[in-house]
């Protein structure tokens, strides 16, 4: 049963009936998924979800399918693990961090987006799926329409590192290197989703493939026991997922599954590619795009196609942003390792930093719930943190050299010590 | 090849810089090329400038035009603006 009510225009608020479109085709505004909020309300509960099996199709009267899902069967459900030891040194009460680094199958946040624009391609009756993408939106892509059994492509920029290509090339997909800039890649990729009629997940897609994103949020909320954040803290590329954190939050209340209570959304860049941040400091809704230079690469985007949303979605709920250096966002991957043995990449590593950097303004508070939102796994990012881990201590085999190294590594050092912050 | 002669019709967000605003660009497009354009959408302020553009005409040409507010330094996207990501 589907309880979608059809597409509307961000913008103009223009209805389109459910089908494979993306703008509003009067003022180009992008289009959004609609529901009938008073039928999910009389249908769903909280039993109801608690009794599914653990992955983002739990909330599906809130996801814009009208069968079964045909995807992401094994995806989404991720951790929320209460992080004690890094709240200790961000001198904070409670912090949790909504770990999708370990989202199945590719390890980040884009399985849900994908899991739901993959089923919802099967239902529209696509054969051939795509997407362009430099790391994880391909992986994703890649690996469930191997799994579901369908055509892909998968366009990259020319140049692109060899380990990011291997990690969708794995399930199968062809692989379709484009000559020129992005802006190039952009512009082909937008006119060859018009002319070929596949499932461009985040071209004609993307109002199904955004909604994915709302699953984040609504698990957060289900493990916190029914209950919203006071804070959280979410990285901004193209803009998708801040927004639809918002929107989830906002359909937990108004389909009774929370009862009130309100979160403050913080948006967390890199300083080498902060369009959103710089636009929310000015006190602008115009974003000015900006030349990426950071190595939190699978966030830098320099136009968000998104970015008016998410400055809105902060702005709505009382929130605020930050960006971060290179530095920061290393030390960040680094502490949060070694706090929570939690892996993440550089977006994750922002997120973090970025949280830290509130904290110390004062505008997270220290003794209310926080969420990190960590998006993707540092597995897949080994080289920007290769040159800042201690390499192996090397020693003949034998007893007597371990023991000298023994005691040489546990010389006291004061530098060892992880202080609180508060 | 695409041929240069085939018609089309593209859609594009064109974002105009500071400098920019106050200069009047999309006049002069329209007299240096031979394209026909729809301005879906716009906002311009005193920092930048904002337009969503319908251009239709013969590929070449409309790359052409393409090309020359390239130059001029405006940023021309496609409407889904990112569709890398």
């Amino acid at each position: 049963m589907s309880f979608v009510k059809g597409l509307e225009c961000r913008e103009c608020g223009q209805k389109y009936p459910k089908e494979p479109l993306h703008v509003c085709e009067t003022c180009f505004g992008p289009l959004e998924v609609v529901y009938d909020y008073d039928r999910i309300k009389k249908s769903i509960s909280r039993e109801g979800i608690l009794s599914r099996p653990k992955n983002l199709w739990r909330y599906r009267e809130l996801l814009p399918i009208d069968g079964e899902p045909r995807a992401g069967l094994y995806s989404g459900f991720t951790p929320l693990v209460r992080a004690d030891r890094l709240a200790e040194v961000f001198g904070v009460k409670e912090l949790y961090i909504k770990d999708d680094s370990v989202n199945h199958p590719t390890f980040s946040y884009k399985d849900r987006v994908v899991s739901v624009a993959i089923s919802k391609a099967i239902e529209f009756g696509f054969d051939t799926v795509s997407c362009a993408s430099t790391g994880n939106l391909a992986n994703a892509v890649a690996a469930h329409a191997a799994k579901a059994g369908l055509n892909c492509y998968v366009f990259i920029p020319d140049g692109l590192e060899q380990g990011k290509i291997i990690g969708s090339a794995i399930y199968g997909p062809r692989t379709v290197a484009i000559k020129g800039n992005y802006d190039d890649v952009n512009r082909l990729c937008s006119e060859i989703a018009d002319k070929y009629g596949w499932a461009f997940v985040n071209v004609n897609l993307r109002p199904y493939y955004a909604e994915g994103a709302k699953t984040h949020g609504f698990e957060v909320a289900e493990q916190l026991g029914w209950k919203l954040p006071r804070h959280i803290v979410v990285a901004s590329a193209g803009g998708t997922i801040l927004p639809k954190i918002a929107k989830a939050f906002k359909e937990l209340k108004q389909v009774g599954l929370v009862e009130d209570g309100e979160c403050r959304i913080y948006s967390a860049q890199a300083s080498g590619c902060a369009p959103i941040i710089q636009a929310l400091k000015r006190g602008t809704d115009l974003i000015s795009p900006v030349k990426p230079n950071t190595i939190a690469s699978s966030i830098a985007i320099g136009n968000p196609a998104d970015g008016y949303y998410v400055l809105q979605a902060v702005k709505e709920s009382g929130g605020w942003g930050e960006s971060v250096t290179d530095a920061e966002i290393l030390d960040a991957i680094k502490l949060l390792a070694r706090t929570e043995g939690i892996f993440t990449e550089p977006a994750g590593g922002t997120e973090v930093a970025v949280t830290r950097k509130l904290i110390q303004q004062g505008r997270i508070p220290r003794d209310e719930s926080i969420v990190i939102s960590v998006t993707g796994n540092g597995y897949k990012t080994l080289e920007v943190v290769a040159k800042s881990v201690e390499q192996p201590f090397t020693i003949k085999a034998n007893l007597k050299d371990f023991d000298e190294l023994y005691l040489e590594l546990n010389q006291p050092s004061p530098g060892k010590a992880v202080a609180s912050e508060g | 090849m695409a041929n240069p002669k085939e018609k089309v019709c593209e859609r594009v967000y064109l974002t105009f810089p500071k400098e920019l605003v106050r200069e009047p660009v999309v006049c002069w497009l329209a007299k240096k090329f031979d394209i026909t354009f729809n301005i879906r959408g716009s906002t311009v302020t005193a920092e930048m400038g904002l337009v969503a553009l319908e251009i239709d005409g013969e590929r070449q040409e409309v790359n052409r035009a393409v090309e020359w507010l390239k130059e001029k330094g405006v940023i021309v996207e496609p409407i889904e603006k990112n569709v890398i990501e």
